[in-house]
């Protein structure tokens, strides 16, 4: 595309995702919180796909793994609420924090 | 001596003892418990009046053969055949052991026949025959061994029944002590021995004859002339058989009581009387001048040792008879007359009468037995009592007792005919003959103290008042037949047994000489004997002096016993009566013993014994101690060490794990960071290395 | 000219998005800027010529797994409750180490020389992508669908496990 838009545009958008992904995870005492902060990885890990198929001449490569990349993340997520929804009825609390238990 | 004839009757002779006692041993209690003691007496005194029956035999049989091959050999088996020592089990019968075996069944067979009626009353009746029987055995071993080795077989078994007859009351200790007595005594002497035939092996091995079977040993003993100790350091250059034959008759003085080793005999009589006279008046005590006279080519070739003989012998006789004279109990003045008798008799070997001193052998065995066992029959009818002082007139009771008594105390005073004074003058005769001036006036002393102390026992026991108890009294009786007919006999042979050898001066009738000729026919031995004073005029001149001799004893005895003349209490009492106790106490020889030998060796056994528990357990609980120390020292680094590895390794598990398990937080965040912190240094490596 | 200002544009309403699920107190915020933040790289997407992509983005991310997320949310909440608390500890560290991390992307992405080739012209892709999905990659297209089936199995099965007790 025109418009002096690099590959480095968009590498950098996704890193700045990627960061607040991580830091979220990091940082989240709340469970959902943290499953979020893995979504934002994943969608920056998308970009950076798509991007390098963009520029790495328009081959469909990047984009295929990208629809994997969503499926999974799809299956991850659901699995991950389930295990929140099961640890609230345990707990209830979704706090990780106080889900301490198996300490050593 | 060559060719001996081999014949096999003589391991008979020897072995039936043997069976007789092994009869005794083993069945004799349940014997005399089922059939009562005339079991035993029969196959006790059967055995060796089978084994006397089968000697007349050979005896007659070796008179029909020539003198010069009157030699049998009954060889069993082989013995042994070590380092060139070769000798065989096997039984030699030439005149003397002819003789000496004659003396041992016959004179033996009589005593066993006495002992029927002596030892009736003993519940031990078995037991005796069976020691009896066994010491017979052993005897005839002694006589008839062919080699050196097995005679000293014989004179250890002959010492050890010896000191099991002796003490066979054994429930009462002094009988105990006294056979210990004896038997130690004897070792010292056998001690001696046993060197002696170490060395004789020695020299004669260096001479490239190495045997010990007599007949040989008298083959090459001539080569030994001259030869040199070799050993023992500052003996070496001494004569070989001088050393060899001075230390045999040391053994000699052990087993035939001679000065300084007669101590046991005297203890010896708390044996039964059958025992005194057949083993410490007949056999056993003459093993010794057997062995002399046996060994005479060795002996003849060393005339010091022969000196030594001599001298020692003479000192004895006369020694045991002054002690003789003021002994109260009746079985010690016969036994310090055995050693008095025995002396006279070593005094002939060493003098070079061998003939005479074995002849003396035989007819002491007559008179002495019989002395003995009369004197058994005395204190059989007193009741035990042996103390002559409670005796006497006790010949109206005891008639054949005393007759026989008589007849014997006659032969050992040496009157004539009776037998003792056939061998007594000619032993004394053939001192003065060879020479040995000093022996002749000791034996002739001692001849006239000898008759002294014999008729002082006569007439204190059978003549004058009785001075015992009535109970003693009234249970005097002449004793029974088995113990009469043996006085009997034996009083008998007193009388007529010398009339085989009389006096040069009186007769030339000597076949017993002549008997024993081929055993004396060594060069050095005839040269001995063949020496000295061939004159009967002289020979009869010196018998008169000895028949004096015996006249002043006699009378001596007579005034102070019989016809209450003289005082005995005035001589007792001389000089404060010090040298009476002296004598009375056997010169204190005992205690003097005691003091000088026994105490410095108890002495040494304790302080060996201390050193033992306290140095060389010592040793042994030190080493212990050490041992205890180091496995301590070992528990020590098991504790310490060990046990700290292991708790070590234990406790490093139990911190790191402690550590470690705080790890698991539990807290999500915490797990999150670690993943992300993996992941990191996962692609920083990859990146380093791919840079 | 044109796509410098749209792109910035998607790219600030995604950041923004992301810094409100990232900072914001209320869980339930953060769920509606995760709408945001796929909205805008939904538009992202178009732009990097991926049309089939972003719509598959647009159905599963936000119909699906976000609506999953309310749901989640809203239940474990507490139906009355909205102000859940979202507590974030620990800035610190996680400034910290996420600096440095971004540090060092940043350096990685300035650094290296990307192969990149001429523009393209933006073309339909859904028939390729199909075609590629039932061809070259067939093996991982159904090896997902059973990931799918695994995790819609599991998400059952933990639920029902709970459900009794």
């Amino acid at each position: 595309m025109g418009g002096g838009i690099t590959l480095n545009h968009f590498l950098v958008l996704s890193l700045i995702v990627f960061s607040l992904g991580l830091f979220t995870v990091l940082t989240r005492r709340n469970a959902i919180g943290i499953l979020m902060g893995v979504e934002l990885i994943l969608n920056s890990a998308n970009i950076n796909y798509l991007a390098f198929a963009f520029y790495g001449g328009g081959k469909y490569d990047g984009q295929i793994f990208a629809i994997f990349v969503i499926m999974l993340a799809a299956a991850e997520a659901v699995i991950g609420l389930a295990v929140v929804l099961a640890i609230y009825q345990n707990f209830k609390t979704i706090d990780v924090d106080a889900t301490e238990t198996l300490r050593g | 001596m060559d060719h001996p004839i081999p014949v096999t009757f003589i391991r008979l002779i020897v072995v039936l003892p043997l069976i007789g006692a092994a009869i005794n041993f083993l069945a004799g209690a349940w014997l005399q418990k089922t059939f009562g003691k005339h079991a035993i007496s029969l196959v006790g005194c059967g055995v060796v009046i089978a084994a006397f029956i089968l000697g007349a035999r050979a005896f007659l049989a070796m008179l029909a053969l020539p003198p010069e091959n009157r030699f049998m050999l009954d060889d069993l088996w082989k013995w042994f055949d070590v380092g060139g020592l070769n000798l065989d089990i096997a039984f030699w019968l030439d005149p003397l052991s002819m003789i000496m075996t004659l003396i041992v069944t016959g004179v033996g067979g009589l005593i066993h026949i006495y002992s029927i009626g002596y030892m009736h009353d003993d519940d031990g009746y078995w037991r005796f025959f069976g020691w009896l029987n066994l010491f017979t055995f052993a005897m005839l071993v002694l006589v008839l061994g062919d080699n050196l080795w097995l005679m000293f077989v014989g004179w250890e078994g002959v010492g050890l029944c010896s000191f099991a007859l002796i003490g066979f009351w054994y429930k009462v200790q002094a009988n105990t002590t006294a056979g210990n007595k004896a038997f130690i005594v004897n070792r010292i002497g056998d001690l001696a021995f046993v060197i002696a035939l170490y060395s004789l092996f020695a020299g004669l091995q260096a001479l490239g004859h190495p045997t010990l079977v007599t007949r040989e040993v008298a083959q090459y003993a001539p080569l030994l002339a001259g030869v040199p100790i070799g050993f023992a350091g500052f003996l070496s250059g001494h004569q070989l058989v001088g050393f060899v034959t001075l230390l045999m008759f040391i053994g000699a003085t052990g087993k035939s009581a001679q000065i300084p080793l007669y101590v046991w005999l005297p203890d010896a009589m708390a044996g039964p009387t059958p025992v005194s006279a057949l083993i410490h008046a007949a056999t056993m005590v003459t093993a010794g001048v057997y062995m002399v006279a046996r060994l005479n080519f060795l002996f003849s070739m060393s005339p010091f040792t022969m000196g030594v003989i001599a001298l020692v012998g003479g000192l004895t006789a006369l020694f045991a008879a002054t002690i003789g004279v003021a002994q109260t109990d009746i079985k010690k003045v016969l036994a310090y007359s055995t050693v008095s008798q025995l002396g006279y008799m070593f005094a002939a070997v060493g003098v070079g009468a061998y003939a005479a001193g074995v002849f003396h052998l035989m007819t002491h065995a007559f008179f002495k037995a019989c002395l003995f066992l009369g004197s058994g029959s005395v204190i059989h009818a007193m009741g035990g009592e042996q103390d002559m002082r409670k005796m006497g007139g006790l010949r109206h009771k005891m008639p054949i007792t005393f007759v026989t008594f008589m007849a014997a105390t006659l032969a050992i005073s040496g009157v004539p005919p009776f037998a003792g004074f056939m061998s007594k003058d000619e032993i004394i005769w053939q001192a003065f003959s060879h020479g040995h001036t000093v022996v002749w006036a000791l034996l002739l002393i001692g001849a006239g103290i000898t008759v002294f102390y014999m008729f002082r026992q006569v007439y204190m026991t059978f003549f004058g008042e009785f001075r015992g108890t009535h109970e003693q009294e009234h249970h005097l009786h002449e004793s029974p037949p088995s113990m009469a007919y043996v006085l009997v006999v034996l009083g008998g042979l007193s009388v007529v047994g010398g009339l085989v050898k009389i006096p040069e001066f009186i007769a030339t009738f000597k076949p017993f000489e002549t008997f024993l000729d081929p055993v004396f026919s060594s060069e050095v031995t005839r040269r001995i004997t063949e020496a000295g004073i061939h004159s009967h005029a002289t020979e009869a001149a010196f018998g008169f002096i000895t028949f004096t001799m015996v006249v002043i004893g006699w009378l001596v005895a007579d005034l102070m016993y019989r016809q209450q003349e003289i005082d005995p209490a005035r001589f007792s009492q001389m000089f404060d009566g010090i040298p009476y106790e002296w004598v009375y106490n056997k010169y204190y020889v005992d205690e003097f013993y005691d003091r000088v030998v026994i105490q410095p060796y108890l002495f040494a056994t304790r302080a060996l014994a201390w050193f033992d528990s306290n140095i060389i357990d010592g040793v042994v609980n030190l080493a212990a101690r050490v041992i205890v120390f180091l496995s301590w020292l070992s528990g020590l680094f098991d504790h310490y060490v060990v046990d700290w590895l292991v708790n070590f390794a234990s406790n490093m598990t139990y911190n790191v794990g402690g550590r470690l398990r705080r790890l698991q937080t539990g807290s999500i965040n915490g797990y999150l960071y670690g993943i992300l912190a993996a992941v990191m240094l996962i692609l920083l490596a990859r990146a380093v290395a791919r840079a | 000219m044109l796509a410098q200002v749209i792109f910035y544009a998607l790219a600030a309403l995604t950041v923004g998005s992301a810094m409100l699920v990232a900072f914001s107190r209320n869980i339930v915020y953060s769920t509606f800027a995760l709408l945001g933040a796929f909205m805008g790289v939904v538009g992202i997407y178009i732009l990097l010529a991926a049309d089939f992509v972003a719509m598959v983005q647009l159905l599963v991310y936000v119909g699906g797994i976000l609506v999953l997320t309310i749901f989640a949310v809203m239940l474990t909440a507490g139906i009355g409750d909205v102000t859940v608390s979202n507590r974030a500890v620990g800035t610190g560290p996680a400034i910290f180490t996420v600096g440095i991390a971004g540090l060092v992307m940043l350096y990685a992405i300035a650094r290296t020389q990307w192969h990149q080739v001429a523009a393209v012209t933006p073309a339909p892709t859904t028939y390729a992508i199909g075609n590629a999905f039932l061809g070259e990659y067939v093996l991982p297209f159904e090896v997902a669908s059973l990931v799918l089936l695994a995790a819609l199995i599991g998400a059952i099965v933990i639920s029902r496990h709970e459900a009794r007790d």
